[in-house]
């Protein structure tokens, strides 16, 4: 017997899989929208705003948020959380801005990798605490978001390193361009780029995606569910020890608060940039976007000069708006596929 | 069998409790190549846990797990996967976000060039097997939203990939209809004849006399009997799994039908059915017939309201309901159990007792407030009617067995005693003998005036039930059939559209 119910033929699968993604890459298409809107609106009123400088400090400002967000990325598509972001960042500026004024002979790449490797330490504590001891990662990484912080505080003894401490160096790779693009945001750039690849292509970057999406399942299929966890983790901390380097660079003057209450300037990038908190689905490119969008907010903001005080709180709005969008969207779209394979059938 | 040699996988006096449950005791069972074994028993007898158990999910108490004769330790379902044991669980396990060609190749992807996934590779794999098993799945589309037909022949395409030596399937056609079933069949048999070891458990006795060569019953986590298919009729099947004479397995009771209590007109929900039009009368049991994936339970969902319609019109007594409300639908007196029952049936970390109560809060409430003893005796009333095989109505329906979870949506929903109750595969997972229980009650509410819509798989259980059967092709209703006329052939050849047409 060879009876089925629909027999659909290879029209159907094409356009349906067209369709398919040509709506995945929409997801990140809306972003650009908005990225658009925001950028000729704003330039419309101070045409200012799309000067050379500004978009630079815009590229500049969003690469270290970005940075974070890729490594989010990662933790949250597993369905966990990393909230100590912030702290990790800021214990490696100030670990590594001290470093390197005490010591000026030090080459720097030797203190960006002591930066990293610090990093990646503090997320193989949470991974450890997440994915061997199974705490929470909420709870877990709110945890440590404090403990980092508090060593960070007792490390500094209320010191605070100044540009003037460190090697100029240093310093002009937080703010030196190359062709005309901040290395900074290249770096970002570079790293978004090969985490994506690795996302999509490797194996065990499909496993992250199995992990968040059905947890239970990722088991029984094999999956070494608590060596990805772990390796989340610790990879968003490395990112976020780089970021924490590349913090001390671009600001020169770091104290022990450095990047204070960052985290959720990360999440938020992801959110919006269309990572499913519950894991499972989204892509760094879409984080990294939403970073972009989140801070280029934050300027068009401060060139319209809208009041400092309502900023957050617009801000806010942005960010809901952005949400429903996505959600409106993804109905849509359901609908739509639904319709096309109606018509198809027929 | 001394000169034979030793079976693939074999279990040896296996024991497995949780906490004070003892789901297997001292269970012994061989799996030898070229030779497929049924495993019988009841819902609760322990079969899905000693499918746990060769396939590394679960640590055996005591006893010993033997490889090729020798002993094994699996620590998990990475290591029985590496010795070549694929295996089917009762319950899908896909992941939701990804596509289904991804979710059969997890782990095992086919590579390129640096690691990198070959894309058009796995999607042509994926293609060939849904080709082998004769099933229209398109491999690019997301597993979120598949039925649960079609979760199950994502699961059976995964489990083939893997070209095992053993293959485990944990009742695999449960939801599915005869024309899939015929299908896994040959498969399964083709892959037995290459000398592969098959462990197959149904409670639908015909499959098991139709693939197996042996069968190994199970009664309370116990082994009752070793026997050869050859040796024994469907009858001593069931003594041995119940442990008693069984009596007639379709007792139904004949009804005069009353007025139309359920109407539906013109329905159409684009891309999915077109033009549904039927009536159920109280006192009727209709049954919905039609293969996997001619759009029954998208029906039985938008009458519901679950999901809107975009033309048509229900009536529930008279009234016309909204599209898209099941609170409009529950008030006018319907109830809907769902195919899903992990999905849409239950909420799974919430007791057996709550979640019997959850769809007639209204009946166990003492003014805002839920009354715990009114919950416990609505839950203790319905267990004992359906044999619920449970330690305490206070557990997580999380811990029952597939099929006893099934009897919980059921008594969820007759709880609420509604006029026009729908259930969509109500005895997917469910042993004779609960089966027989559960036709007698769907029998005895149409008989006290209940419209019952009943959508099955299953010929036996359409056929021996109900008093007219629909017959649903590719989104249209193609067929109307009376109880008298009612055949295995009159059905199926209307259901796939050849060999008369219906009539
Ligand atoms: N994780 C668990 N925790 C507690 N009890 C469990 C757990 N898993 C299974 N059980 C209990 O073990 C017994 C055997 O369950 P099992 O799932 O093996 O039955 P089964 O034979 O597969 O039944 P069915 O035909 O309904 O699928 C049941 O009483 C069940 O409640
Ligand atoms: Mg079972």
């Amino acid at each position: 017997m060879t009876i089925t119910a629909k027999r659909p033929g290879a029209t159907l699968r094409d356009s349906g899989r067209g369709l398919v993604e040509r709506v995945a890459r929409v997801r990140e298409l809306g972003i650009v929208v908005a990225l658009a809107v925001l950028f000729g609106v704003t330039g419309a009123v101070n045409p200012e705003f799309l000067g050379l400088d500004s978009l630079r400090d815009i590229l500049l400002n969003s690469a270290i948020i970005a940075m974070l967000a890729v490594g989010q990325t990662l933790v949250v598509i597993t369905r966990n959380v990393d909230l100590s972001v912030s702290s990790v960042v800021g214990l490696s500026a100030f670990g590594g801005a001290l470093v390197l004024a005490d010591n000026p002979g030090l080459p720097i790449v030797v203190v960006i990798a002591g930066c990293v490797l610090l990093g990646a330490a503090c997320g193989a504590i949470n991974g450890l605490l997440v994915g061997a001891a199974k705490v929470p990662a909420l709870v877990a990484t709110l945890g440590t978001l404090y403990a980092f912080r508090g060593i960070d505080y007792a490390w500094a003894g209320g010191r605070q390193v100044n540009a003037a401490d460190m090697p100029d160096s240093f310093l002009s790779l937080g703010s030196r361009p190359v062709l005309g693009v901040p290395l900074l945001a290249l770096a970002a750039i570079a790293v978004l780029l090969a985490v994506g690849w690795m996302l999509r292509n490797l194996r065990s970057g499909r496993e992250l995606y199995a992990i968040g999406s059905n947890p239970a399942a990722a088991v029984l299929a094999g999956i070494p569910v608590r060596k990805r966890v772990i390796t989340a983790f610790v990879a968003s901390g490395a990112l976020a020890g780089l970021a924490g380097a590349m913090w001390a660079a671009r600001f020169g003057t770091v104290d022990a608060a450095a990047a204070t209450g960052k985290e959720l300037d990360v999440i938020a990038a992801v959110v919006v940039g269309g990572v499913a908190i519950f894991g499972g689905s989204g892509t760094v490119y879409g984080a990294a976007l939403g970073a972009l969008l989140l801070t280029g907010i934050s300027s068009a903001l401060a060139v319209l000069r809208v009041d400092a005080l309502a900023q957050t709180a617009i801000n806010g709005a942005l960010i809901i708006a952005a949400i429903v969008l996505d959600r409106l969207l993804a109905l849509r779209v359901a609908a739509a596929l639904r319709r096309r394979r109606y018509r198809d059938a027929r | 069998m001394a000169d034979s040699p030793p079976p693939v996988l074999a279990l040896r006096e296996v024991s497995k409790s949780f906490g004070a449950v003892r789901a297997l005791r001292e269970v012994s069972l061989s799996l030898i190549a070229g030779e497929a074994l049924a495993l019988a028993g009841e819902n609760g007898a322990g079969k899905s846990t000693l499918v746990k158990i060769l396939s590394g999910v679960h640590r055996p108490d005591a006893g010993r797990l033997l490889l090729d004769g020798e002993p094994v330790e699996f620590h998990g379902p990475a290591d029985a996967q590496a010795a070549g044991v694929a295996v089917i669980y009762q319950e899908p396990t896909l992941f939701p976000d990804l596509t289904v060609a991804e979710n059969i190749f997890m782990g095992r992807q086919p590579r390129g060039r640096l690691g990198r996934i070959d894309r058009r590779a796995m999607r042509a794999q994926a293609a060939a097997l849904f080709t082998r098993l004769g099933v229209p799945l398109d491999p690019e589309q997301p597993a979120r939203g598949l039925s649960i037909a079609d979760q199950q022949l994502v699961e059976i395409a995964k489990a083939l990939s893997r070209d095992a030596r053993v293959l485990i399937m944990d009742e695999p056609t449960a939801a599915l209809s005869g024309n899939e079933v015929t299908r896994l069949f040959g498969v399964a048999r083709s892959l037995r004849e290459q000398g592969c070891a098959v462990l197959f458990i149904s409670h639908r006795l015909d499959e098991i006399f139709d693939l197996c060569q042996r069968v190994t019953t199970l009664r309370d986590g116990g082994h009752v009997a070793d026997d050869r298919i050859a040796d024994i009729i469907p009858d001593d099947l069931v003594r041995r799994m119940v442990g008693r004479e069984l009596g007639a397995l379709f007792p139904k009771q004949d009804a005069v039908p009353g007025e139309v209590a359920l109407q539906v007109r013109r329905l159409t929900r684009e891309g999915v059915f077109t033009d549904v039009s039927f009536e159920v009368r109280r006192g009727e049991i209709v049954a919905l017939a039609g293969l996997v994936g001619a759009g029954r339970s998208e029906v039985a969902r938008a009458v519901f309201g679950v999901d809107r319609w975009d033309a048509g019109s229900v009536q529930v007594g008279g009234r016309a309901l909204r599209p898209g409300s099941p609170a409009a639908s529950m008030a006018l007196g319907l109830a809907l159990v769902p195919e899903d029952r992990r999905q849409q049936g239950l909420v799974m970390e919430l007791s057996i007792e709550r979640n019997i109560a959850l769809a007639g809060l209204a009946e166990v409430r003492h003014g805002p407030l839920i009354s715990r003893a009114a919950e416990r005796v609505r839950a203790a009333d319905w267990a004992q009617r359906l044999q619920l095989r449970h330690r305490s109505l206070a557990d997580a329906v999380d811990v029952l067995s597939g099929g006893n979870q099934q009897k919980v949506v059921l008594a969820k929903w007759l709880a609420r005693q509604p006029s026009v109750l729908i259930v969509d595969e109500p005895t997917r997972g469910i042993d004779v003998a609960t089966k027989a229980e559960v036709h007698r009650l769907l029998s005895e509410l149409a008989v006290g005036g209940i419209a019952v819509l009943m959508i099955s798989s299953e010929l036996p259980e359409v056929l021996g039930m109900a008093d007219r059967v629909l017959v649903m092709r590719e989104g249209r209703l193609v067929a109307e059939i009376p109880r008298g006329t009612a055949t295995e052939e009159t059905v199926m050849a209307a259901a796939t559209g050849i060999g008369g047409g219906g009539a």
